[in-house]
C-alpha cells in the first residue's frame, strides 16, 4: 500500500484529489505527487463504482446483459446499448428493419450532442464559469424531453435491442426533434461567443496538456480526445456500422492536441452530430421497428467483437460465446479507461491549477472506466 | 493486405505460430515466451505496423487462461487477434506495456482479476480492486459469499 498523505523522500508533496470532489465528476481519486506547483506524477486509484459488470454478464442472458451497459457510461447510454444489440446481431446474423436504423442512428447522434452539451457547461463551470452551466442544461433538457417521451427514460434508456428498436417513435418525436434542431441551431453561436472565444478561456487552454499522435495511438486515446491529437480515429468513419456509411459527415480532426483542441473538436462535432439528425429526421423509412427474433437467443460458439463509437470514443464489446443463453466470457474497452491511462503523461510537468482543465477536456465518465 | 499475406508475414517471424483465418479477423495463437519478439516486430515492422492494441483481456478456459490482444494498425487499417494461452496455476507472460503504453492499465486489470503476472511491468499493483483483495474475482472458480450474488 502506498503512502497517501505527507511528503515522500525527496520531499514532495503528496495530495489526494477526490475520491469525492466537484472537478473529477464522480469518484475518482487522483494521488498527485507534486514539487512546489509542478505535477510530477498521477496515479488514479480507480474502483469506487466498480460493479464488476463483466462478472454479472456472465450470468445474464443476451436479452438481459444490454441493461448494464446503460450504467457503464451513463451519457452514452443509447451508444452503449447499440454496441451491444450489434453484437448479438452479428453473432446471431439478425437483419435489422431499416426502420430500426434509421431510429437508432437519430438517437446516437441526439445522445451524442447531449452528452457534448453537457460537457460543454461542466468544463466551463471546472473554469469558473457558471452561465455556460445553465445555456448547456437548457439544450440538453429538450433532448432529455424527447428520449422520455420515446424510451421511457432520461438517462438508462434501455431501449436498443437485438433486432431493433423496443418501441416505436412517439408521434411527436418528429416535430420536438425539429423544434430542437431550431433552437440548437441558434444557440450554438452563441456558445461560441460565451467560451470558444473568450480570452480567459483560451489563456487557461491553450498549449496545456499536450498529447502527440504516437502518443494518442500508444496509449489507446479515441473519441474527440484523440481526434484533437490528429488520430483518425472515428469508428463511424473508419469501420462504418448501421447506417453511417450512407450518411455524409465529417471526422471533426484537429492536429494541435492542447486542451483547446479537444474542446474544439467537440465543437465541431455537434454540428456534424446536428447535420446527420438533419438527413434523418424527415426520411425515417416506414415499416417495421423490430425484427422477428427467437424468444431465447443462443448465438453459436465462436467469439465476437463489435467496435462503436460513443461520445467518449470507442467502445468494444468482446463476447466468448459458448453457444449458451449466456455469454462465456465478456469484455467491455471502455474508452474512458484508455483514456485515463494518459492522464498521467498528459500533465507531468503541468501546474496543478491546470489540472482541471486537462482533466476536464478528457470527458471522464468515470462509471465507464471501472465498469 | 489480406489476411492470408498477413498470417504468412507473422508465420516468417515466428514460424510455431498456429493460426485461424475463419473469423472476423485473423487468430494467432503464441507461446508465451515467444510473444515478446512477435509483439515487437508486429508493431515496428514497416508493413506491420499494427500500432493500436484496442483491446487487451484474459478468458478463463477452466483448464488454462488465455491472453488475448486485439491490434489494428492506424495506417493499413488492417486487424488481427493474438492469443496465448497460460498455465493456469502459474500463470506467467512477459509485459508489452514498453511497445503499447494502454497496455499498462489493461494489464494491472488483468493481473487483478486474473493472477496473470506480467513479468517487467513496472508498476503491477491492484488497479479497481481495493489493496486486500484476495482471489482472482474473474475467473470461473471464484466464490465469494459475501460481495457475490448469484442469479
Amino acid at each position: 500500500m502506498i503512502e497517501e498523505i505527507g511528503t515522500t523522500e525527496q520531499g514532495d508533496l503528496l495530495i489526494n484529489v477526490g475520491p469525492q470532489h466537484p472537478a473529477t465528476h464522480g469518484v475518482l481519486h487522483l494521488v498527485i505527487t507534486m514539487n512546489g506547483e509542478t505535477i510530477k506524477k498521477i496515479e488514479p486509484h480507480l474502483g469506487y463504482i466498480h460493479r464488476s459488470i463483466e462478472k454479472m454478464c456472465e450470468s445474464l442472458t443476451y436479452r438481459q446483459f444490454i441493461y448494464t451497459t446503460s450504467r457503464m457510461d451513463y451519457l452514452s447510454s443509447h451508444i452503449n446499448n447499440h454496441g451491444c444489440a450489434l453484437l448479438v446481431e452479428k453473432a446471431m446474423q439478425i437483419e435489422v428493419p431499416p426502420r430500426a436504423e434509421a431510429i437508432r442512428v437519430l438517437m446516437d447522434e441526439l445522445t451524442r450532442i447531449a452528452s457534448h452539451v453537457l460537457w460543454w457547461g461542466a468544463m466551463a463551470m471546472d473554469l469558473g464559469a457558471m452561465t455556460p452551466y445553465f445555456h448547456a442544461f437548457r439544450e440538453r433538457e429538450l433532448i432529455n424531453d424527447i428520449m422520455e417521451e420515446t424510451c421511457g427514460a432520461r438517462l438508462t434508456m434501455n431501449y436498443q435491442v437485438p433486432g431493433g428498436v423496443m418501441f416505436d417513435l412517439h408521434p411527436n418525436f418528429r416535430q420536438k426533434v425539429h423544434a430542437f434542431i431550431k433552437q440548437f441551431k441558434q444557440k450554438l453561436p452563441e456558445y461560441d461567443e460565451l467560451v470558444t472565444g473568450n480570452a480567459i478561456f483560451k489563456a487557461r487552454t491553450q498549449g496545456l496538456g499536450y498529447l502527440s499522435l504516437e502518443d494518442a495511438v500508444s496509449y489507446g486515446v479515441t473519441g474527440p480526445s484523440g481526434r484533437a491529437s490528429g488520430l483518425s480515429c472515428d469508428i463511424r468513419k473508419i469501420h462504418p456500422y448501421s447506417i453511417y456509411d450512407k450518411l455524409t459527415f465529417e471526422e471533426a480532426l484537429h492536429s494541435d492536441g492542447d486542451t483547446y483542441a479537444r474542446y474544439l473538436v467537440r465543437m465541431v462535432e455537434m454540428r456534424e452530430s446536428l447535420s446527420l439528425i438533419e438527413q434523418l429526421i424527415d426520411n425515417i423509412p416506414e415499416g417495421d421497428f423490430l425484427a422477428k427474433t427467437k424468444a431465447v437467443l443462443k448465438p453459436p460458439k465462436g467469439e465476437f467483437y463489435t467496435r462503436v463509437e460513443t461520445a467518449r470514443g470507442e467502445l468494444g464489446v468482446y463476447v466468448v460465446s459458448e453457444g449458451a443463453t449466456t455469454p462465456y466470457r465478456i469484455k467491455f474497452r471502455s474508452p474512458g479507461f484508455s483514456n485515463l491511462s494518459a492522464l498521467d503523461h498528459m500533465t507531468r510537468g503541468q501546474k496543478i491549477g491546470d489540472l482541471v482543465a486537462i482533466m476536464g477536456s478528457l470527458d471522464l465518465v468515470i462509471p465507464d472506466i471501472d465498469r | 493486405m489480406s489476411n492470408e499475406e498477413l498470417i504468412s508475414q507473422l508465420t516468417t517471424i515466428q514460424p510455431k505460430l498456429e493460426t485461424d483465418v475463419a473469423g472476423e479477423w485473423p487468430v494467432v495463437q503464441v507461446e508465451a515466451a515467444d510473444w515478446p519478439k512477435l509483439a515487437q516486430a508486429m508493431r515496428f515492422k514497416e508493413d506491420l505496423w499494427f500500432d493500436y492494441l484496442f483491446c487487451l483481456t484474459c478468458v478463463d478456459w477452466k483448464a488454462h487462461l488465455t491472453m488475448v490482444y486485439h491490434l489494428t494498425s492506424t495506417r493499413y487499417r488492417h486487424h488481427v487477434v493474438v492469443k496465448s494461452r497460460l498455465n493456469r496455476e502459474k500463470p506467467e507472460i512477459q509485459t508489452v506495456c514498453d511497445i503499447w503504453r494502454t497496455a499498462e492499465f489493461h494489464e494491472r486489470e488483468v493481473y487483478e482479476m486474473f493472477g496473470v503476472n506480467f513479468l517487467k511491468h513496472p508498476d503491477l499493483r491492484l488497479l479497481i480492486l481495493p489493496d486486500d483483495w484476495v482471489g482472482f474475482p474473474l475467473r470461473k472458480d471464484y466464490e465469494d459469499p459475501v460481495n457475490m450474488i448469484k442469479l
